[in-house]
């Protein structure tokens, strides 16, 4: 990942020498950013002119030499709880889906098959509410509520602070179940290893095509409710090819909570994660 | 509607930058978003000229940059497209995302101070 802006590429920031650095500098870019006006650059500096197509001329300071990311503040905290996570031996994985689509009845079956050999813990985000925390409660693993009040996602901060009062030892497995919502959770890392999105069958089969900014980079993507399938008329094999098209590399589980029709295989990807992360 | 909680850290970086070089007030201000970065631009739009009232940003316009992202079709090869499209805008056939960047940053600002 590109360390200038946190985008996911490496090759398209403007690298500007600072005063006295000597003449000249270089420009990367995937296109002409600016191609709606032209540059000139004073050599000794980061100034810069544009010259707009009606002639006119501004100067402007490209911040570009050292470009911030907007949401730098939560990368830098996504990064404090990468680094913990890692230091700790904690696998922790980013649950995101649209509000129903069953993180938290995913969550319960999970932790019922798992909790007696894996120290499992959880951080459950909502607007409002402790429900999904009592729901989880009776599977005897840490589970900690954070309500956001009118925040539409989890952020990097409100993670650490919920992490905290989790128990320091056997905690192995981390899941995150983000605010349910497919569009603002895309934006915020959390520090997790991975990101898990949710897909219902009830939600019907283009939702990766809709929403690609939180299907893209998944590591998994999770077709629930598939007792529903039927009565739902999901289409399966569209669904496969709408995720394929979106994340290419995610590995796609089928299954349904309820009935616990295809749970092997999730759990056996959660041990192989684990396994991948170390001891 | 998280681009209340990106315009308010965008409104904090500006101010910052402000202060940092003794200028007053921001006339212009290019933010680059990439493809993925999760960001509706009208909506970052909205957010920046409702909240900039009262900060050096006030009344300064918001030029957005969109980076575009990369797509495969199986027919046409690589197209570069400006916005998130899964049908070939060439043939009509499915297109696969390659690759696109999650990028939201100041690329650039124009103090009012000469």
């Amino acid at each position: 990942m590109c360390d200038h802006c946190g985008c996911d590429q490496n090759d398209h920031f403007h690298v500007h020498p600072g005063p006295g650095a000597g003449a000249g500098h270089a420009h990367h870019h995937h296109d002409p950013v600016h191609s709606h006006h032209e540059h000139a650059h004073a050599a000794d500096a980061d100034w810069h002119a544009h010259r707009a197509q009606d002639g006119t001329v501004s100067w402007h300071r490209h911040v570009a030499n050292d470009p911030q990311p907007i949401l730098a503040a939560n990368q830098r905290e996504a990064e404090r709880n990468r680094e913990a996570f890692q230091a700790r031996g904690i696998v922790a994985l980013n649950l995101v889906s649209s509000p129903g689509s069953g993180k938290t009845t995913l969550l319960r079956a999970t932790l019922e098959r798992l909790q007696a050999r894996v120290g499992c813990a959880v951080v459950v985000g909502d607007l409002e509410t402790q429900a999904d925390a009592e729901a989880l409660r009776p599977s005897g693993a840490p589970v900690v509520q954070i309500t956001t009040g009118t925040v539409c996602h989890l952020d990097a901060r409100m993670v650490a602070a919920a992490v905290d009062t989790l128990p320091k030892d056997g905690v192995r497995l981390l899941f995150i179940e983000n605010v349910g919502n497919l569009v603002c959770p895309a934006s915020f890392d959390l520090g997790e290893a991975h990101r898990i999105v949710l897909l219902a069958t009830t939600e019907g089969e283009n939702k990766p095509l809709k929403y690609p900014p939180i299907f893209h980079g998944a590591r998994a993507v999770v077709i629930t409710k598939t007792d529903l399938t039927e009565p739902a008329g999901f289409q399966l094999e569209q669904a496969r090819h709408a995720i394929a098209q979106v994340a290419p590399q995610a590995e796609i589980f089928e299954l349904s909570s309820r009935t616990g029709a295809g749970l092997d295989a999730w759990i056996a990807f959660l041990d192989r994660l684990l396994v991948a992360h170390g001891p | 509607m998280h681009e209340v909680a990106i315009s308010e850290a965008l409104l904090e970086q500006l101010a910052s930058l402000v202060e940092q070089h003794g200028w007053s007030r921001l006339r212009r201000v290019w933010v680059r978003l990439g493809l993925l970065s999760g960001v509706v631009p009208e909506a970052l739009e909205f957010a920046f000229s409702a909240m900039s009232p009262g900060t050096p940003a006030a009344g300064a316009e918001l030029v957005l940059e969109t980076e575009p992202g990369y797509f495969d079709c199986a027919v046409c090869g690589e197209l570069e497209l400006d916005r998130v499209d899964f049908t070939c805008p060439q043939c009509g056939g499915p297109l696969q995302l390659v690759r696109a960047g999650r990028e939201l940053f100041v690329s650039g600002v124009e103090p009012m101070d000469p």
